[in-house]
């Protein structure tokens, strides 16, 4: 290709022009953490509950997965498939009235604070008994008396929310902190550099972490962003980290310390938390974008493997204590299907419901 | 006639422009690559290059200002949102800038794009993913809005919404893309804005729909037809400017009219054309205008709810009944 011409594009070319076979790594993964559980103060039973969260996540939506290719529900189905020691290690990091607020890739959130695998596997069944009353589908996952504040499908639209959650913790002063996820696309929305920063003009209790997973939807992070996602706080003079997030030990590590200090000195933090996706954007996404060796690579770091390895090699547990975990999760994810097989779907009526928490109104509504 | 996807229509029009003028260039997210996200700019990459068809971040107001910006500095920029319904982070680009910059500078620049992508709901995508916004940009002076139904219309209409020295916004659906229809294969083949056609003739009432909502009329037209009901369908094609005259002729002769919208109800196509026609054919309406619309409640999930919400076969029937006193 003509010099001239190659410098006239704009957005970087991708994989299909640029890899010559060797494989791409669409996130760099820094080094986990060398601490031991009983170095980072948590217990036996704490670790086994770790990877019984994680476990449950992973099978929740293998089963729904199972369940959305059966035809057995619409819509949108993303998977966090890879990316439970991020919710896992930030759940046990925080407090339990500490705020969480995500994008739409929000199962595994959902399930690590409080909603249980009944109301998850009915809400994408558009159940009544779903968390949120089969209104939302799965990326509307929210337990608000748990302070999960739900799942949002604008990218970017939920970063501002997040530093308002954060703005009336302050004003109450009840010391709770706000953690607000996002994904490495939505870095590029103005909404977060809006919301940095007034989070650190007026010092908002907030972490802002950004789950890069390598892609936006087919666009590798290196196609849509430039530079280190974890520098565009240097701008705003923000704290910042950039961590491994597939390592359950790592993510919880840092972001006990980052929640801790935040919780002292009410100031904001930007998080790059490095983890990989290892299914399709969505269910229908044919993944041209990347190497199946790439996916491989990624494979071999599985946080919920690798937390079966530690176990077993400090003597945790034994393997059929772990078998007898899983064993549980599988009964409880299909108990869930059948739970949000059997319940009713939301009756005619609830069409009018929830849109209003004082008076009703509805222009020009017909009698039915 | 060849026929064509939907998706093929807009695919071929573009290419066809582009090829046609060096200034014609496609930008969006996963418009390059991934081909589109509903594959509607498949090829276009391997034949324009990355420098005319452009991936961008999801950064819609900074790309849709961008565009705006090309546009006024001597490109045609056709700018693609993955659906309308985040193309509303844009609308400060849309509604401040593109409509009003010519205005308020006198005249010394134009603004010759076009916004485009999916509009209204595709399925159970839940609330934010789910809304008709054609009545809204159609509320600002100065933009034209363009929602056609049939492969066809999409073809012809695109190829002068690009060619037009002002904003043009053009709305497609999910749930037609692969819909096939026969595309007129004449060399160039453009369709003027603003102009609708009769896609159907009767004598009995006149149904108003276009976009998705005209193949709904559609299966109540056959349905009511079984009935001795024999319904006109026009299908405005463009929104704005609206040609009122096609629906005011129709309805002198039917003295009937039903509008179908795929937007909620307050202040929309519908009560915009329900206007016009009681002041334009008041003498000639022997029933109030009646319309289907969007209920005034956010899109549900659940799927017994969102089938109660999307206007259907049924309520376009039922206003016909209405209108024509049957019972
Ligand atoms: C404002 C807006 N633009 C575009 C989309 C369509 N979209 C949904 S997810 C997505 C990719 C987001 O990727 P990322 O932020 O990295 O999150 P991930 O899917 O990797 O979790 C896009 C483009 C959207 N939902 N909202
Ligand atoms: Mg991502």
């Amino acid at each position: 290709m003509a010099k001239k011409q190659k410098e006239a594009f704009f957005t970087p070319i991708g994989t299909d022009e640029s890899n010559n076979g060797k494989i791409d790594k669409a996130v760099k993964l820094p080094k986990p953490t060398k601490k031991k559980h009983k170095d980072l103060g948590l217990s036996d039973d704490d670790v086994l509950e770790m990877y019984e969260q994680m476990y449950l996540q992973r099978r929740f939506e293998e089963r729904a997965m199972q369940m959305y290719q059966k035809g057995k529900f619409g819509g949108f189905l993303h998977l966090y498939i890879g990316q439970e020691a991020v919710s896992t290690g930030t759940v046990f990091a925080l407090n339990d009235d500490d705020d969480i607020i995500t994008a739409y890739r929000d199962h595994g959130w959902g399930l690590v604070r409080g909603v249980s695998a009944n109301e998850g596997m009915a809400e994408l069944y558009g159940k009544a008994t779903g968390c949120s009353k089969g209104k939302g589908g799965s990326m509307h996952f929210a337990n608000v008396e748990n302070h999960f504040w739900g799942g949002y499908g604008i990218v970017g639209g939920h970063i501002p929310i997040g530093g308002g959650l954060a703005f009336a913790n302050k004003y109450q002063e009840n010391d709770r902190v706000t953690a607000c996820f996002m994904g490495d696309g939505a870095v590029d929305q103005g909404a977060l550099h809006e919301t940095l920063n007034m989070s650190q003009l007026w010092k908002l209790p907030a972490i802002y972490v950004v789950e890069n997973n390598g892609y936006s939807m087919g666009t590798a992070a290196y196609r849509h962003t430039v530079n280190e996602i974890h520098e565009r706080s240097k701008g705003y003079g923000m704290k910042s980290a950039v961590f491994n997030g597939m390592d359950v030990f790592t993510v919880y590590e840092n972001m006990k310390k980052i929640a801790d200090e935040v919780r002292e000195d009410s100031m904001p933090w930007f998080v790059e938390i490095r983890t990989y996706r290892y299914r399709g954007h969505s269910m229908s996404d044919p993944q041209k974008y990347r190497t199946k060796e790439e996916l491989k690579e990624y494979q071999k770091t599985d946080p919920i493997e690798r937390m079966k390895t530690y176990i077993l090699d400090e003597k945790i547990a034994a393997e059929k204590d772990l078998d007898k975990i899983n064993d549980r999760i599988e009964e409880e994810v299909l108990e869930a299907v059948e739970f949000a097989e059997n319940s009713d779907f939301p009756a005619d009526e609830a069409l009018w419901e929830d849109m209003f928490a004082d008076e009703p109104h509805f222009h020009d509504r017909k009698e039915a | 006639m060849a026929e064509l996807q939907f998706r093929e229509a807009i695919r071929d029009a573009i290419d066809e422009e582009m090829d046609r003028d060096e200034s014609v260039f496609l930008m969006g997210e996963e418009v390059a690559e991934y081909n589109g996200a509903y594959k509607a700019s498949e090829g276009l990459l391997d034949k324009y290059g990355f420098k005319r068809v452009i991936d961008t971040p999801i950064s819609e107001l900074g790309f849709a200002g961008i565009g705006v910006g090309a546009a006024m500095n001597g490109l045609r920029p056709i700018v693609e949102f993955m659906t309308f319904n985040f193309a509303v982070l844009a609308a400060d680009q849309i509604i401040n800038h593109a409509s009003k910059a010519r205005y308020m500078l006198g005249g010394q620049l134009s603004v010759p794009m076009v916004f485009r992508g999916p509009n209204g709901s595709a399925g159970q995508l839940g609330a934010t993913h789910s809304v008709a916004y054609d009545s809204m940009y159609a509320q600002f002076p100065g933009l034209s809005v363009i929602y056609p139904s049939e492969p066809d219309d999409a073809k012809g209409l695109l190829k002068s919404a690009i060619r037009n020295d002002d904003t043009v916004l053009f709305m497609e659906s999910e749930q037609m893309y692969g819909m096939k229809g026969e595309v007129s294969d004449d060399d160039d083949y453009t369709i003027p804005i603003g102009k609708a056609k009769i896609k159907r003739e009767g004598d009995d009432v006149t149904i108003v729909a276009t976009g998705k909502m005209y193949h709904i009329a559609k299966q109540a037209a056959q349905q009511l037809a079984k009935d001795g009901v024999e319904a006109e369908i026009i299908d405005p094609r463009t929104i704005k400017p609206f040609d009122i005259e096609a629906v005011v002729k129709s309805v002198k002769k039917t003295n009937r009219c039903v509008v179908v919208d795929e937007a909620h109800p307050f202040g929309g196509l519908a009560s915009e054309v329900g206007f016009l026609i009681q002041r334009e054919a008041f003498d000639y309406l022997d029933a109030p205008v009646q319309r289907v619309t969007l209920p005034d409640v956010n899109a549900p999930f659940s799927k017994p709810l969102f089938d109660l919400w999307l206007p259907d076969a049924k309520e376009v029937i039922e206003a016909v009944n209405a209108v024509t006193y049957r019972g």
